[in-house]
């Protein structure tokens, strides 16, 4: 069948949800305590929020039911604490998610779980504990809307929205 | 936003002679599972004067609905009717309504008073007995109120022949849901137990979940996140003044509920990716923490005698339901089948534990003995969440997903037999529905 055609349509809506998804998601939309979204800037510079999120990374993506942290999970994080360590203004929340596979309230409380591994894992490589903090969503805010696995694999992720706000 | 309403109940003159049972007592019950519903007539109860003419027919209807929504009675139509009510005084003509197999008949009147006041009465017929079942009783309320009048007749004619209390006369909070799966609004919604009525509680700024009325339905719990970060609210259902519980810093609440007593909360609290479950004491704000596992403790929800908590734990691996004294400590678990189990909720008669179960990629809404034994599932499908008991723990309501981009949620009830499956009639999408008590 047309697999080629299926996987360019996956690839291009995975890069529409990487542009929007900051916006919608961030602190400036859900409001955080006392956390701001900071402004992004440009891509091109490293200092900038931008920056870490396209070329660092700002998410994870977790196995169902899991929270422990996959090898390529452990590079993706190594890339965010080397970049806080340098750009120490900012703050950050963790946004813990899961997908559609489970009751509302066991989902919370795994989204919480994922985002502290990311957590306790940033301040193991220095990230100052009191520029971190957590929320979950649990299966709330997903960001591929399919029911299927493909989709699923996407929506399981912690995300470390950069802001400006107090941290602790 | 609770329109205050004063009943009166009065027995009506001409007590009823004794009832001679001449095919048996006019008589539903229900354990034994009822397969062919009982036939009923609810002519359109009489307008004692003109202003009462709309209210009159109005009343009737809901009447006939909260009856037939049962599963348990099935109405005759007027078509078929060889004699009419036209006066709640005169005498029923039995062999008219057993020409037409109406097995239960349900007459009433209704006068608009002065200021609006409404009353309505009622009597209850066995036909096939030529009797009276019960004695005739009258309803004062405001004019506004008048559903909640019908309701309570509903909820006598059911009670009276099936024996248990009825349910009609109660409301469900749940989370009404707007806007497409990536982007889901949902606000903090009540209503009448047939879905009439729809009010809004929140505003949709922030994001809400999991609604649960406190026992005499003054209050409602439910989780917030409105700071940002999800905290355990509670509302006053009438001023809707809110406050939140407990915002320690660094930590979540969610999934709270309300002990029988009505004085204190239980509800899960996560710090540090560890989610354990506490009580919370709501004049004095004291708190309490009843277990401390390093796995997910969620979902708690008390017996109705408050001694026992049943709640989720994935401690042996996956979600399972577990029962502990309410005051923590051991814990024994009660799910044994195959898959995941969570939102246990303890029914009001204290015998029975409705869950979600996850098994094979669908969900289900089932029930089980509190101890875990008889186990029964309810419905299937690909997300069906959150059950809710009727005041009476006769009926479930819950929540289903459809699968997909396009996917929507909806509030269903299904009988505790699993017979009786409806889709509650409400506008836009809704989930996470909690019953009240039957309102006094």
């Amino acid at each position: 069948m047309n697999l080629l055609t299926k996987s360019a349509l996956v690839v291009a809506m995975l890069g529409l949800a990487a542009c929007t998804d900051p916006g919608r998601f961030g602190g400036s939309a859900d409001g955080a305590g006392g956390f701001g979204a900071a402004g992004l800037g440009s891509a091109s510079d490293p200092a900038s929020p931008a920056y870490f999120q396209e070329a660092i990374g700002d998410r994870v993506w977790f196995a169902v039911d899991q929270s422990t942290l996959s090898d390529s999970a452990v590079v993706t994080l190594d890339g965010q604490a080397g970049w806080l360590n340098t750009n120490t203004d900012y703050s950050i929340l963790i946004e813990g998610h899961a997908d559609e596979q489970g009751t509302r309230e066991y989902n919370l409380a795994l989204g919480a779980r994922r985002a502290s591994a990311v957590q306790e894992y940033l301040i193991s490589r220095g990230v100052s504990p009191n520029r971190v903090r957590t929320v979950s969503y649990g299966k709330e805010r997903p960001i591929e809307i399919c029911s299927e696995e493909s989709c699923y694999a996407q929506n399981r992720r912690a995300v470390t929205v950069v802001g400006t706000g107090a941290g602790s | 936003m609770l329109r205050v309403m004063i009943l009166f109940l009065a027995l009506l003159g001409l007590a009823a002679p004794p009832a001679l049972a001449q095919n048996g007592p006019l008589r539903i019950v229900i354990d034994q599972g009822v397969i062919e519903p009982m036939p009923f007539a609810v002519p359109d109860f009489v307008a004692e004067n003109r202003e009462a003419t709309q209210l009159a027919r109005d009343i009737s209807r809901v009447i006939s609905s909260d009856l037939t929504s049962t599963g348990l009675f099935r109405e005759i139509p007027n078509s078929a009717y060889i004699s009419g009510i036209t006066s709640f005084a005169s005498p029923v003509q039995y062999a008219d309504w057993k020409a037409i197999n109406a097995q239960a008949l349900i007459t009433g009147a209704v006068s608009v008073g002065p200021g609006g006041r409404i009353t309505v009465k009622f009597r209850l017929f066995d036909v096939f007995s030529n009797a009276p079942l019960g004695e005739g009783l009258q309803f004062t309320g405001t004019t506004d109120s008048w559903r909640r009048m019908a309701h309570k007749v509903a909820d006598q004619v059911y009670a009276r022949i099936t024996g248990e209390s009825g349910y009609f006369d109660s409301r469900v909070v749940f989370v009404s849901e707007s806007g497409p799966k990536n982007n889901r609004q949902k606000r903090l919604a009540i209503m009448d137990s047939d879905g009439a009525g729809l009010q809004y509680l929140t505003q949709g700024g922030a994001l809400v979940l999991a609604p649960r009325f406190s026992p005499n339905g003054d209050r409602v719990l439910y989780t917030s996140f409105e700071s940002g970060f999800p905290r355990i609210t509670v509302m006053d259902v009438n001023s809707l003044a809110r406050r939140s519980l407990d915002d320690q810093r660094g930590t979540m609440t969610f999934a709270p509920r309300f002990a029988p007593d009505g004085t204190s909360v239980v509800y899960s609290l996560e710090q540090g990716g560890n989610t354990d479950i506490y009580t919370m004491n709501l004049r004095t704000g004291a708190r309490s923490r009843l277990t401390s596992a390093p796995s997910i403790e969620t979902g708690p929800s008390y017996s109705p005698d408050g001694k026992s908590i049943v709640f989720t734990s994935d401690r042996s691996g996956t979600p399972q339901l577990y029962v502990m004294s309410a005051g923590g400590g051991e814990a024994r678990r009660v799910s044994f089948g195959q898959g995941r189990y969570s939102t246990p909720v303890w029914s009001p008669r204290g015998d029975m534990i409705a869950f979600t179960k996850q098994s094979q990629g669908r969900f289900h809404i089932g029930v089980m003995r509190t101890d875990g034994s008889e186990e029964r599932l309810l419905t299937a499908s690909f997300l069906d969440e959150g059950p809710t008991w009727s005041p009476n723990g006769r009926v479930i309501m819950f929540g289903r997903e459809t699968s997909g981009a396009g996917g929507q949620s909806a509030l269903y009830s299904v009988d505790v037999s699993g017979r009786n499956l409806r889709r509650m009639p409400i506008q836009g999408a809704g989930s996470d529905p909690a019953w009240s008590p039957l309102l006094p």
